[in-house]
């Protein structure tokens, strides 16, 4: 039941990108086609859960023991860009394919607020190991929802007569506003 | 490029958030108030300057190849100096500013800078430019709280302006995204036409 309270909460309720403001920027940077957008959403959900994963244990067995834990912010850094560097080596060498379609995505990850950010989350909410990835798988795939829809919007929105000053990202964001109105709905559905 | 357009630069013609569209995640979560917004781009500001100068002074010792990581241990030591300050002397601040604190290490802005500018140029003009942005970046992040304040519970910096009915939305993440919507289609305007 409680996994169930986090994956719901952390994809619907409190998205990640609709309503806490993490990982905008590949959010509006890579949302203009659906291919691009699903690329992304995949390469996140992968990077997202390792880089909890790693970072809880870190934390607990390395920062935490030896009073360490005013070093989170630089050692956590390191740790996801260093992470993400070694995704990028083992993926060309293991599996070809797959670094075709992530390939591209991967460094623009190491920025992503939103990977520093549930690292740091799940820390402060104080999970166990199983409960951090739970929350950190899930809220990637709250982004990848959230960043396949909004690229499905977009993709019509090329297609739309827009006023000229509103063009781009002006109406892009006003988009995200309401579809983030949309996702103010489910607030409230667990605690 | 003299030393005072190097400043200016930052505020409308090359403003990171409305024109080079940097660092949006803390421009659209702390920005619920006037006084959140001021607060967040200070203490970006402080980090920028600081990084800046850092990196401009030690970017000939350091070799290329390992140039952004060294970067990002520097920007991180500076995070975590306002991190410490801001728990220790601004409590309340520091709470409703929560993550969004460490997270500026992942701000494309102090980066970005870094590598565009502090590892080309001198000390001086290092400072100079991180002043400016970091300025700018302050000033639109005052100027979207003030927007979603005003908007949303019609006060600038707390003080009650407007009696009417609340526009709660703006205050919340809708409204966030909304607001800085039309502000930039505004901004884009002006810088066509001046």
């Amino acid at each position: 039941m409680e996994y169930f309270v986090i994956i719901v909460g952390s994809i619907f309720v409190s998205n990640i990108v609709l309503t806490q403001f993490l990982g905008i920027c590949p959010f509006l940077g890579v949302s203009n086609k659906l291919s691009t957008a699903i690329g992304m959403g995949g390469a996140v959900i992968f990077v997202l859960t390792l880089a909890t994963m790693v970072t809880w244990i870190i934390q607990y067995y390395v920062l935490t023991p030896f009073g360490l834990d005013f070093m989170q912010t630089i050692v956590f850094i390191l740790v996801i860009a260093a992470l993400v560097q070694m995704v990028e080596i083992i993926l060309k060498k293991v599996s070809p394919a797959l670094y075709q379609a992530l390939g591209v995505f991967l460094p623009l990850i190491t920025t992503n607020c939103a990977v520093l950010g549930v690292a740091i989350l799940t820390i402060q909410k104080q999970f166990n190991l199983l409960e951090g990835v739970t929350f950190a798988a899930s809220n990637a795939i709250g982004f990848t929802m959230a960043l396949v829809i909004f690229s499905g919007i977009r993709e019509h929105l090329d297609l739309m007569e827009v006023p000229k000053g509103m063009r781009g990202i002006p109406i892009a964001l006003v988009t995200a506003g309401i579809l983030a109105l949309a996702f103010m709905g489910f607030t409230g559905m667990v605690k | 490029m003299g030393q005072m357009q190097n400043f200016t630069k930052g505020f409308l013609r090359e403003n990171p958030v409305f024109v080079l569209l940097l660092g949006m995640c803390p421009t659209l979560g702390t920005t619920s108030s006037a006084i959140n917004g001021l607060g967040m781009g200070l203490a970006t500001s402080f980090v920028l300057v600081m990084s800046n100068m850092v990196i401009s002074m030690v970017k000939d010792f350091i070799p290329d190849k390992v140039r952004i990581p060294s970067f990002i241990v520097i920007i991180a030591s500076f995070v975590t100096v306002v991190q410490l300050t801001m728990q220790a002397y601004l409590p309340s601040l520091y709470e409703s500013l929560g993550l969004f604190i460490p997270l500026i290490v992942v701000n494309c802005i102090v980066l970005g800078r870094a590598e565009a500018f502090a590892s080309k140029n001198t000390v001086w003009s290092s400072i100079i430019d991180g002043l400016g942005m970091g300025l700018g970046f302050a000033f639109a992040l005052t100027l979207l709280g003030a927007a979603r304040e005003l908007l949303g519970s019609s006060a600038i910096f707390g003080i009650n302006l407007v009696k009417g009915d609340l526009m709660l939305v703006f205050i919340l993440a809708p409204g966030g995204f909304i607001v800085l919507g039309y502000l930039i289609a505004l901004i884009n305007k002006l810088n066509k036409t001046s």
